[in-house]
């Protein structure tokens, strides 16, 4: 059976930038899907195709076995959530919400009745005769959700809907979007730039990157075996080594030569040739850390650096500490806290090991991504 | 405390004060001498008579009148409308255009101001003349024959009435368009609106205000339009300041002048009043 929602190869130009490069992209039906990448990466662009107000230059956009590439906004059975929510200013929370209902001519009746439900769903009975400058952001942002839900769509677009508002609401909205989701049961389609939000929602995501999909999977396929050093570096914060194979040890392992670095083993699961040169990338929370030497069984990688900075952060602890030429993030949880064990401190010299499995091998990332990869994630 | 509101009430005072003076030397006293002056009977002379009477006022019942008042009414309304008509999708097209496009726009918009309105409306007489392009445009597609006269009758008014007041009504309305967010119309489609009715239930009350003030830059002028019916009208098409003119510069009856300019001041006065009300009391709830 063909997917619920389907993107085929569909291309999108506005003059001579391509917005979108040829995406093919299949969703489930009530599948929690977000398109996660930095602004201009076209993941908007392919929203608002799906929404019907862009037409794609090349492919097809199916919703449930139908073509409705070509077909307006509103006809299609898809409701969206603008950035600023674009509540109608002039109408009250009541008429913004029954607005869908009102346009399709339902009975003023059975309008009343559902937005009665929908201002209760959204606990908003006290606000509902106020127009929508006298409410707050996430007041907005549910008589938004209430006006796209009440025309029971099949997909709801969600067009970065928690951007405009504050760090401390949009951690509640977050978990509100879920519940709603949950409970509605329909298909969820996500645009953020925002890697937590997209990790802690979706079922799948799809990063994009220039107008193609980098990557699609489930949140931890895609932190934990990132495809391209630009995933890795977008999703979560990683350390990158420039090494080159030396030796394939055997199926599944290899070394690789890393300047100022002892021979690093490492698992090579894209059988990878002598020669060959590659990313390594380690996580933060990967890397181990003692004022000791430790005695390591194989497959584990040890090297000695010097703390340059330690950031407490209560849950856990930053430390920047230089190896060679190479200033590694790392991070410990603290599973426990001894008051008598000496803790490390700025400028020690401390040992840093990691297994052969924790090490990420990528293929080199092009010049003009470095820029992107230091980009902060908001 | 109460010295310090005392201080602000007088600065507040004297920034009003030049306004109020402007105000009062060139409106408030004129109209208050035209309505005054309705009051007083016509000597002979061309000059304004001793004493007070409502004779005057009694002479609007004239018979002509009603029929020039109903044509005022009208062509005023039916400018109004027409320029309405045409001036919001102008608006809307231009807060759409791009920057460069948009300058462009609001460029050959008022570049019909740097020409003297006179001029223009002469300008039309040439366009409109039984030998002029238009009859003859006309003529060829068989839209009119040679007896037509285009000149000289209240179509030919409210063609070049509304050619005059069209910029009135476009600057106010692309002024409103610009400031609306376009997304809201995104939104009407998503939720089912046809583009129509996105337009009628989203944009129109969206430049609300743009419309409101439009309506009173063409309007107040039409009501009191002079020159055009002058120019490229006929007896059958005077308007009220017409009339006024004539009392004032043919019948030297003064007085009679007055009582129609106060009738007129009085129409114009009133859809700015509700307009004000309306808002004032918007405002307030």
């Amino acid at each position: 059976m063909a997917d619920f929602l389907q993107f085929n190869e569909v291309t999108k130009h506005y003059g001579s930038l391509t917005a979108v490069n040829g995406v093919s992209l299949n969703i489930k039906r009530g599948e929690f899907f977000s398109l996660l990448g930095p602004s201009g990466c076209g993941k908007t662009t392919l929203l608002r195709m799906l929404a019907g107000f862009e037409r794609p230059d090349k492919g097809r956009v199916m919703l449930d076995g139908e073509d409705i590439t070509e077909r307006p906004p509103n006809k299609r059975k898809v409701n969206t959530i603008f950035q600023n929510y674009a509540l109608f200013p002039h109408l009250t929370v009541r008429d913004n919400i029954a607005f869908g209902l009102r346009v399709a001519h339902v009975a003023e009746a059975t309008i009343k009745q559902q937005v009665d439900e929908m201002i209760d769903l959204i606990q908003l009975g006290a606000h509902a005769h106020k127009k929508p400058h006298q409410i707050s952001g996430g007041q907005k942002q549910r008589v938004a959700i209430a006006r796209a839900l009440i025309n029971k769509p099949e997909v709801l677009l969600l067009d970065e809907p928690l951007a405009a508002l504050d760090l401390k609401l949009r951690q509640r909205m977050l978990l509100e979007l879920d519940q709603i989701h949950d409970q509605v049961g329909i298909t969820f389609l996500y645009v953020t730039h925002d890697q937590g939000e997209a990790m802690s929602l979706s079922d799948r995501i799809a990063v994009m990157h220039e107008g193609r999909i980098e990557q699609l999977g489930t949140p931890a396929e895609i932190y934990e075996t990132p495809h391209s050093s630009f995933v890795a570096a977008f999703i979560g914060d990683t350390n990158f080594f420039d090494g080159r194979v030396e030796t394939v040890v055997d199926k599944d392992y290899c070394q690789l030569r890393i300047d100022g670095f002892p021979s690093v083993i490492c698992y090579n699961d894209k059988r990878k040739q002598p020669q060959d040169l590659v990313h390594l990338s380690v996580r933060p929370e990967k890397f181990r850390l003692s004022l000791e030497q430790p005695s390591l069984p194989p497959q584990h990688n040890l090297v000695e650096g010097t703390v340059q900075e330690v950031v407490y952060l209560g849950s856990q602890t930053k430390y920047l500490v230089n190896v060679q030429d190479y200033s590694l993030a790392i991070t410990q949880q603290h599973s426990r806290f001894l008051l008598d064990q000496r803790p490390i401190k700025w400028e020690d010299r401390v040992w840093v090991w990691w297994h052969a499995d924790d090490g990420y091998m990528l293929d080199r990332y092009r010049e003009q991504d470095e820029a992107l990869l230091e980009m902060p994630a908001h | 405390m109460v010295r310090r509101i005392a201080q602000k009430l007088k600065v507040e005072w004297l920034l009003t004060m030049p306004s109020l003076v402007w105000l009062t030397l060139l409106f408030v006293i004129p109209t208050t001498l035209v309505f005054a002056i309705a009051f007083k009977p016509a000597d002979p002379w061309g000059g304004i008579g001793a004493g007070w009477t409502l004779d005057t006022i009694r002479s609007l019942g004239n018979p002509n009148y009603p029929a020039i008042i109903w044509r005022t009414l009208w062509i005023s309304f039916v400018t109004t409308a027409c320029c309405l008509v045409l001036a919001i999708p102008c608006g809307y097209y231009i807060a759409r255009a791009q920057q460069r496009w948009r300058r462009l726009l609001l460029l050959l918009t008022v570049i019909p101001f740097w020409t003297s309105f006179l001029i223009r409306i002469f300008a039309w007489k040439v366009l409109l003349h039984p030998d002029g392009h238009v009859k003859r445009g006309l003529v060829a597609l068989g839209l009119a024959d040679e007896s037509t006269m285009l000149l000289y009758r209240s179509e030919a008014v409210l063609l070049v009435m509304v050619y005059t007041l069209l910029p009135f009504a476009i600057l106010p309305i692309y002024a409103a368009a610009e400031k609306f967010d376009f997304k809201l119309l995104e939104a009407a489609r998503d939720l089912g609106a046809t583009p129509w009715r996105a337009f009628r239930q989203i944009f129109l009350p969206g430049i609300r205000r743009g419309l409101l003030t439009a309506v009173l830059m063409v309007l107040i002028p039409s009501l009191g339009m002079y020159i055009i019916p002058d120019i490229v009208g006929g007896p059958r098409s005077e308007m009220i300041a017409n009339k006024i003119a004539q009392r004032t510069f043919v019948d030297r009856n003064v007085p009679h002048a007055s009582a129609l300019s106060a009738a007129l001041t009085l129409a114009v006065m009133a859809p700015m009043l509700v307009v004000l009300l309306g808002r004032r009391k918007r405002e307030v709830s």
